[in-house]
């Protein structure tokens, strides 16, 4: 039984909050999927039901607009508490309108006040405050980490090599998280909910028991120092919530009850770790059995489960965390990735949709747009009919939410066990089981430029500097498809041996300097952990190749006989047109990546897996890399994820579709992200009719085996306007690459690559 | 040795593919243009399709297995799409095509067409389709031929022909101001349509001149249209009212 008994007298003082509860599996251990599975009632009809926000709701989030109003005008940060380093009970309660918060909690004593984290690395925390304009931090916290204690930056430095570093510099790795928070754990916070907080921690000590008196290995050792810190992370959980009045050391007795806690459970995980992706899970079947249970007994009205729903939605879109410049290059609009994944079926059959799946939605009509939190409807094509529309409607309405496929994740293995029925979806696309799996996020390897070092002989096409040693240049004046193959292959194996090394480093580090304590304490102890390492520039280097083996690429070198542009002569398929003589260039690619990277040894015996994903970092990554085969011009944006080159998808976005659909999951189970934007008058005549075909896409894309899709859809002309009016716009939402942005909070640079994608069909 | 395909090699002239329609029959559809069209419509937005023996001349089963690759989400968000030009100048290779791709993936078969020739074929030709999308221009022949260079007649006896073999009708109307927008005319389509029982909704398409570049592309032809504005929305209103007065469905 890998599911840990709860200490036998305990059961006794839990019975109060789960009286009505039906089941008995998950009384007796952690099991909140059992739960879930005994006690849900799927909704099987429409919309109807639903109510607006109330007025407290809409007072609160008035207050809440105004404060991102003037957080815009400060230049993208409010205000910073530079006096402490947050922790779990590093602040006094902070409140919005204290009188019309329904739930309550926040990072620091104040709203949208970002807390600092100099564990991770003081640098980074001087360098944004300097950048945003603020005061550094005070000497006593200089001091520390000066003198007494190491930071896991200075961690992961210390033991890099120069490779690397020079991988680092060039970008042909980049966004490792060495200088952030790895994020991607999603601590099951609904545990919380369930069992009160001192069920927990007795289930923590019992499992440390268990190796009382056993021979003191290295992993023991470690894992027994876990336990203790996870103990005393849940001990300080319980006086956050202390200092707010509620005391959670015993289950939730009530919707409200139920919403708090989780609430706060994942606060006390947001306020501990500097995260880059902070999920909150898959809760909506969850909290939807404490609001029927509330409701039948006549507890709470519709309106005010709706309010639970909309407050609770509301404390996840002011997520805060103080970033560098860099990183908001990178990611833009100021991302924290709170993604709260929905639907999807039971393994069983019946559907996981709930009447709270519904009100989560509603929180977009009831509050407006809003990127955050990163809304992640689990996709099957035997959804029930009424929340397929309604989820269609809202994707049509809002650009607000993703479609991820339920069908294609649910029996997928990952490391020998099946993603099943309780997955969640952190950041964009990364399944893991909730409480039982774990990821060491690992940034991306640009292929596009690997494929450019396999042609210069590893010198850098940018700044002319050998980054891989021991390789020579491809003469010639045509590039040779198999030549360039085989060298492309040294690169990938090289490569793959440089970005496993850096990330062995980075978690070895991240885990010793800067734990996820109380994350880590609401998982299993036998977590499976997953490396998810990631590719960008699939679409380049596929068509690069393609161009190389079906028309005639000439280099054109300079002085020092790099090759800074090609010429291309003739034609070439183009990856995206749903034709395999370039499609199955793509998914080599992917494959053969994958293959690269699971012969190296990976720390703490994680399972590697990959991401074709780039979130908004295609244009950086774009930016690093000079002129390739394919005919795309220095400096010029890849496209995001896994999509094709933008303007080379010439068949229609079903065509693009299946291309994307082509690179099998089992080769990227860490997800494949696929954006399709589109104007609403190509989606049907009617609104009737763009929500009933929205749906069948959806259905069809899955039927499909497409693994993700995001969906804008608005008009080129809107985006246009928002670009000279942001202040009309504060809150146009769209998607890109697994994540919806702000898009006012765009650089003009990403504005105008949003722009620029392909708008499939104009009239 | 692979067994004789005589309607597989059958060949035909397509101009082009969408694979995303969402405005040409019901759901989201794999939109397959043929080349050739007798008609010289004023207001075609696709000129460049006139051309019978131009596009790429292809077999039925390399045009089946084009949309077979998208049968997985075709069967569930739409289907196909026979669209042109006029498809029925083809119909050898549009019948085997359709009985073929209806054979193989099941899919919801529509044919787009201006129904001038389907009096030509037996019944048993539409076997295949599901729903026939019927262009009509104009009810009156003498505008009709001014229109289209082609008579009136044929068109409505197809469309009596094909209610009475029961084939569900989408009626398209294409709003033209000074040319199709004039109220007895209007009024008299509109009369001509309630009177086949098989119609399941009438479209009425207001004219757009974005086609302009394309008629600048084809020597010989002048578009005489471009400068004719898109009919207003009170207008597009109004001619709907007509269609929808005789219970008929419209959008």
């Amino acid at each position: 039984m890998d599911i840990p008994e709860l200490h036998p007298r305990l059961e006794s003082v839990l019975h109060e909050g789960w009286q009505g509860f039906r089941g008995e599996v998950w009384k007796r251990q952690i099991a909140v999927r059992e739960f879930i599975r005994a006690n849900h009632r799927p909704h099987f009809g429409d919309a109807a039901f639903l109510q607006g926000p109330s007025a407290r709701t809409r007072r609160l989030w008035e207050a809440v607009a105004g404060l991102l109003r003037q957080e815009r005008e400060r230049g993208g940060v409010l205000a910073v508490s530079t006096e402490t380093g947050s922790g779990i009970t590093s602040h006094a309660p902070g409140y919005i309108r204290r009188e019309d918060e329904v739930i309550v909690g926040l990072q620091t004593d104040a709203p949208l006040k970002r807390a600092i984290f100099p564990q991770g690395g003081l640098r980074m925390v001087e360098q944004s405050l300097a950048e945003y304009g603020f005061a550094p931090v005070p000497e006593t916290i200089r001091n520390i980490f000066e003198h007494y204690r190491k930071s896991h930056n200075e961690g992961v430095f210390d033991v890099y090599d120069p490779e690397i570093l020079a991988c680092r510099r060039s970008g042909v790795i980049t966004g490792l998280p060495d200088a952030y928070g790895r994020g991607r754990i999603i601590g099951d916070y609904r545990r919380v909910a369930l069992y009160g907080v001192d069920a927990l921690i007795a289930e923590r000590r019992s499992l440390k028991g268990d190796t009382d008196g056993a021979e003191f290995t290295e992993s023991v050792i470690r894992e027994r120092e876990e336990i203790a810190e996870q103990v005393k992370a849940l001990e300080e959980l319980k006086i956050m919530a202390l200092a707010y009045g509620f005391d959670i050391s015993k289950p939730a007795a009530t919707a409200r009850e139920a919403v708090q806690w989780l609430y706060f459970a994942y606060l006390g995980a947001a306020k501990e770790a500097n995260g880059a992706a902070t999920g909150i899970g898959r809760i909506t079947a969850f909290l939807d059995i404490y609001i029927e249970r509330d409701l039948r007994a006549g507890l709470i009205s519709e309106a005010e489960a709706q309010e639970l729903v909309d407050q609770l939605i509301i404390k996840c879109r002011i997520i805060r965390y103080l970033r560098t410049r860099d990183f908001d290059a990178l990611y833009s609009g100021d991302p924290t990735w709170v993604t709260l994944s929905l639907a999807g079926m039971g393994t069983e059959g019946r559907p996981l949709v709930s009447k709270t799946c519904f009100r989560v939605l509603q929180s977009l009509y009831n509050l407006g747009l809003s990127p955050e939190p990163n809304l992640t409807i689990l996709w099957s094509t035997r959804l029930p009919e009424g929340f397929k529309r309604f989820a269609a409607q809202v994707a049509i309405d809002t650009s607000a939410v993703q479609f991820e496929n339920d069908d294609v994740m649910r029996p997928q293995e990952v490391g020998g066990v099946p993603l099943g029925d309780d997955y969640a979806i952190a950041c964009c696309v990364s399944a893991m089981r909730v409480g039982r799996q774990m990821q060491f996020f690992g940034a991306r390897a640009n292929l596009a430029k690997a494929l450019l070092y396999a042609i210069n002989g590893g010198v850098d096409e940018l700044t002319g500097v050998r980054v891989m040693p021991g390789l020579t240049p491809i003469k010639g004046d045509v590039l040779d498809y198999d030549e360039v193959m085989t060298r492309f292959g040294q690169v990938q194996d090289w490569l793959a041996g440089v970005y496993v090394r850096a990330l062995n480093a980075i978690h070895y580090m991240h885990d010793k300097y800067a734990p996820e304590r109380l994350m880590m304490a609401l998982h299993d102890r036998d977590v499976l952990r997953t490396m998810a390492m990631g590719i960008a520039g699939l679409s380049i280097a596929a068509d690069s190749l393609s161009a190389i083996r079906h028309a005639r690429v000439k280099p054109v070198r300079n002085a020092s006989g790099v090759a800074v542009d090609f010429e291309i002569e003739g034609d070439y398929p183009a990856y995206g047109n749903n034709d395999d003589a370039a499609d199955r260039i793509a998914v080599e690619l992917a494959e053969g990546f994958m293959a690269r990277l699971r012969r190296h040894r990976f720390y703490r015996n994680a399972v590697p897996t990959q991401s074709v994903l780039t979130i908004t970092s295609n244009v950086v990554y774009g930016k690093k890399t000079g002129a390739t085969p394919c005919g795309r011009p220095a400096g010029q944006p890849f496209s995001p994820g896994a999509n094709p080159t933008n303007g080379r998808d010439r068949n229609g976005w079903i065509a693009a579709g299946f291309s994307v659909a082509k690179i099998p999951y089992a080769a990227a189970q860490d997800g494949i992200s696929w954006t399709a934007s589109s104007t609403p008058g190509s989606l049907g005549k009617t609104p009737e009719e763009r929500i009933v075909n929205l749906a069948r896409c959806i259905d069809g894309f899955c039927n499909a085996k497409g693994f993700h899709i995001n969906v804008n859809v608005l008009d080129r002309d809107t985006l246009l306007t928002a670009m000279e009016h942001p202040e009309e716009y504060p809150q146009l939402t769209i998607r890109v690459s697994g994540y919806a942005v702000n898009f006012i909070r765009l650089t003009r640079e990403q504005q105008l690559d949003v722009i620029a994608r392909t708008f499939h069909a104009s009239c | 040795m692979p067994a004789a395909d005589p309607e597989g090699a059958r060949t035909g002239y397509v101009h082009s593919y969408e694979t995303g329609g969402a405005v040409d029959g019901p759901g989201v559809r794999f939109v397959l243009f043929m080349n050739g069209c007798q008609m010289r419509c004023q207001y075609c937005h696709n000129p460049d399709t006139w051309k019978e023996k131009a596009g790429r001349l292809q077999t039925v089963a390399q045009t089946a297995a084009d949309i077979g690759k998208y049968a997985p989400f075709l069967q569930v968000a739409g289907g196909l799409t026979i669209s042109g030009g006029e498809p029925l100048l083809q119909a050898g290779f549009v019948g085997a095509l359709a009985r073929r791709v209806k054979a193989e993936h099941g899919l919801h078969v529509a044919l787009d067409t201006n129904g001038a020739f389907a009096g030509r074929l037996p019944d048993r030709w539409f076997d295949p389709v599901d729903l026939v999308l019927l262009d009509l221009k104009h009810i009156d022949p003498g505008r009709h031929q001014a229109l289209t260079a082609t008579p009136l007649a044929p068109v409505l006896e197809s469309a009596q022909r094909l209610a009475r073999m029961g084939m569900p009708l989408w009626i398209r109307y294409v709003l033209v101001p000074g040319w199709t927008d004039d109220e007895t005319h209007v009024e008299r389509m509109a009369d001509f349509v309630a009177h086949l029982p098989t119609v399941e909704r009438v479209e009425v398409l207001p004219f757009h001149n974005m086609a302009a570049y394309k008629w600048e592309a084809l020597a010989g032809s002048r578009y005489a249209l471009a400068d004719t504005p898109s009919p207003s929305r009170e207008r597009e209103a109004w001619v709907r009212a007509r269609f929808a007065a005789r219970g008929l469905e419209t959008a």
